[in-house]
């Protein structure tokens, strides 16, 4: 074989080796997963009319849908727990049927990394098609709106439950 | 106001294979540039190495598509593509030394049938763990195995002592490193130790010149191992493993806790053991003179390796001398402690810095998986995993290169040896696990009538 071939074939090899590594970092720079948070300026006026804490998600309202309809028709509304303070803000569960536990231990559907919460601190639950939240003896206590909860108690959306220094609260839009 | 983008990963299975496909193209085409550089002819085994290769990606990619399918796309296509690096490389040696007739070095055959050991554990590993937080169950069994495999060199009768290291098993024939499968059981005797402590260790216990001090109950075990693993260590006179060793102790202690003073308390902890060993140990001695000054005249002939390395690394310039062109063989060890050396003399700076892109990508890609994971045990051995991957790298490179002394540690994947071949192939098995968990969406909780849902939800949420 020449030595041309071999210089040829040598400057090819390394080229693909950086070949290789580019596109790696391309296939990552295209591989998002998780959650981003993005905090928007207070001068946006257009977002500021909006009721600050509404039960339709910005998606609903986005989508030219009317609202109404979307509210109450089971089939095209999913509602969403999401958390909007604390550590975990950002964080967003969809919610099924079954009760969703929340608190420190690892076996809760929503594990708090939070030292002013309990093990297992509180549950959020379905009965009779409204959503509930239930303090289940938690050492620090679980606020909705400001006020602490004993027992079972209705949680609507737009409302806001305070768990240590996370805050919880349920949303309603289109799936 | 705050925009809540939650994106959810997709398989990119396809994306995997045509990357698995490259790095076999590379690798293979690699070999086959050795045996153009040094003979001037395409080497015998070459299909041989190209069906073996195209064998393992396969069995990879089923496995991955099968038990898998979310895992991280680059993971494997990167360890193939190292470990097929190594392959040539090692055979780039093994032919310089029948050439030159220097020293001796075994050929890349035995280095391919670790490697297709490796890839059968690392198959078996992503197929039969199917949930990595089963793992958590046998926390102390980890912990009893470590500290079994770590006294096994010192059993009379199947220990064997090679280059004054106490660090090798020999049974049947076949020798094997029971420190590197030792690392892998402390990584998993961490996580599942620390995800159940972080809390007091972070919390409880008096506070110190302004940094927490863990109390005595938490912190006892964890002294208990690191003392254990560095007597053992220091018997054995291995300190590039007790070093490994250390800093996965600290780098996980401080992903566990989230405090600072982890690192001054491994510092503090570091320094009797170092002062001991760099005043106490002549071979120690040697090595941190050949640190700072290997070149003068007294030194030059004790820092022979070091020196032809040197000599080896200016050699290969910018562009280097071409695959299987070089003169790996002058150095010692060049198939093992010193690859990363050869392979810079023959690829060059260029080629150099290409290879550690690749380890920066995988330890950033276990990282990333330590991120995205739910749950605290995964997140740690994630991090933990990553961490010796970076942790050894670090290490061999900076020996070669003259930033640290010089410790006896294998570059992952690369270096000829089929202890820490296997064993890191594990680590991967591991990791593709650990990065399917991390990226698999929450949605499949999701009644199974639901339609699945779209790539992208966007919400929007007061604050």
């Amino acid at each position: 074989m020449s030595e041309l071939t071999l210089v040829a074939l040598r400057l090819g090899f390394v080229l693909a080796l950086w070949i290789f590594v580019i596109a790696v970092v391309l296939i990552l720079r295209n591989d998002l997963f998780g959650t981003t948070v993005v905090t928007r300026s207070s001068r946006d006026r257009r977002r500021e009319q909006r009721p600050a804490s509404g039960p339709i998600g910005g998606a609903a309202a986005e989508a030219g849908t009317d609202p109404g309809s979307l509210r109450t028709d089971p089939e095209v509304t999913t509602t969403a727990m999401v958390v909007t303070a604390g550590p975990l803000r950002g964080t967003s569960l969809t919610l099924g049927s079954t009760p969703v536990l929340i608190g420190r231990a690892p076996e809760c559907t929503l594990v708090l990394d939070d030292d002013y919460a309990s093990n297992r601190h509180a549950r959020v639950l379905q009965r009779d098609g409204e959503w509930w939240v239930e303090d289940l003896g938690s050492t620090n206590g679980t606020l909705l709106s400001g006020r602490p909860i004993e027992g079972a108690v209705p949680f609507r959306p737009g409302a806001q439950v305070r768990i240590g220094r996370t805050e919880i609260e349920l949303r309603r839009g289109p799936r | 106001m705050a925009t809540i983008v939650s994106y959810t990963a997709r398989p990119r299975r396809l994306l995997q294979a045509l990357m698995l496909a490259f790095a076999v193209v590379i690798g293979v085409t690699a070999y086959g540039l050795v045996g153009l550089g040094r003979f001037g002819e395409v080497p015998e085994p070459l299909p041989g190495l190209a069906i073996g290769a195209v064998v393992v990606a396969i069995a990879l990619q089923v496995a991955v598509m099968w038990r898998a399918p979310y895992a991280d796309p680059v993971i494997l296509p990167v360890v193939v593509l190292l470990n097929l690096l190594g392959i040539a490389m090692i055979e780039s040696v093994h032919e310089a030394n029948e050439v030159f007739g220097l020293r001796t070095s075994a050929s890349a055959d035995r280095q391919m049938l670790w490697t297709v050991l490796g890839v059968i554990l690392c198959v078996g590993v992503i197929v039969t763990l199917r949930d990595h937080r089963r793992l958590r169950r046998y926390t102390w069994i980890f912990a009893v195995c470590g500290a079994v495999l770590l006294l096994m060199p010192l059993t009379p009768g199947i220990g064997s002592a090679r280059n004054g290291s106490k660090i090798w098993i020999e049974i049947a024939g076949f020798s094997f490193q029971p420190a590197e499968l030792a690392k892998i059981a402390f990584a998993l005797f961490f996580a599942g130790y620390l995800v159940s402590r972080r809390d007091t260790l972070a919390l409880a216990g008096p506070k110190v010149l302004g940094i927490h001090l863990p109390r005595w109950s938490d912190f006892g075990p964890i002294l208990v191992a690191w003392a254990f693993a560095m007597a053992v260590l220091v018997l054995e006179t291995d300190l590039g493993t007790s070093l490994m060793f250390f800093g996965l102790f600290v780098a996980m202690l401080y992903v566990a806790t989230d405090r600072l003073s982890w690192l001054v308390i491994g510092a503090v902890m570091f320094l009797p053991p170092a002062v001991f060993v760099a005043t106490q140990m002549t071979h120690v001695q040697t090595r941190i003179t050949c640190w700072l000054d290997p070149l003068s005249s007294e030194n030059f002939s004790a820092c022979e390796q070091i020196n032809q390395g040197l000599f080896g690394l200016a050699n290969g310039g910018i562009a280097g001398t071409g695959l299987g062109e070089g003169r790996p063989d002058v150095v010692p060890h060049a198939e093992s402690d010193y690859i990363f050396a050869s392979f810079a003399e023959e690829m060059g700076m260029v080629g150099a810095f290409a290879l550690l892109m690749l380890y920066l990508l995988l330890v950033q890609r276990a990282i990333r998986a330590a991120v995205g994971i739910s749950d605290g045990f995964g997140t740690l051995l994630a991090a933990g995993l990553g961490f010796t991957l970076a942790l050894q790298v670090f290490v061999v490179v900076g020996g070669v290169t003259r930033v640290i002394p010089l410790t006896g540690l294998t570059l992952p994947f690369l270096a000829a040896g089929g202890s820490s071949l296997v064993c890191n192939w594990i680590i991967v098995g591991i990791l593709v696990r650990l990065s399917d968990a991390a990226r698999r969406p929450a949605a499949r909780q999701v009644p199974s009538g639901a339609p699945a849902p779209g790539p992208r939800t966007t919400q929007e949420v007061a604050s």
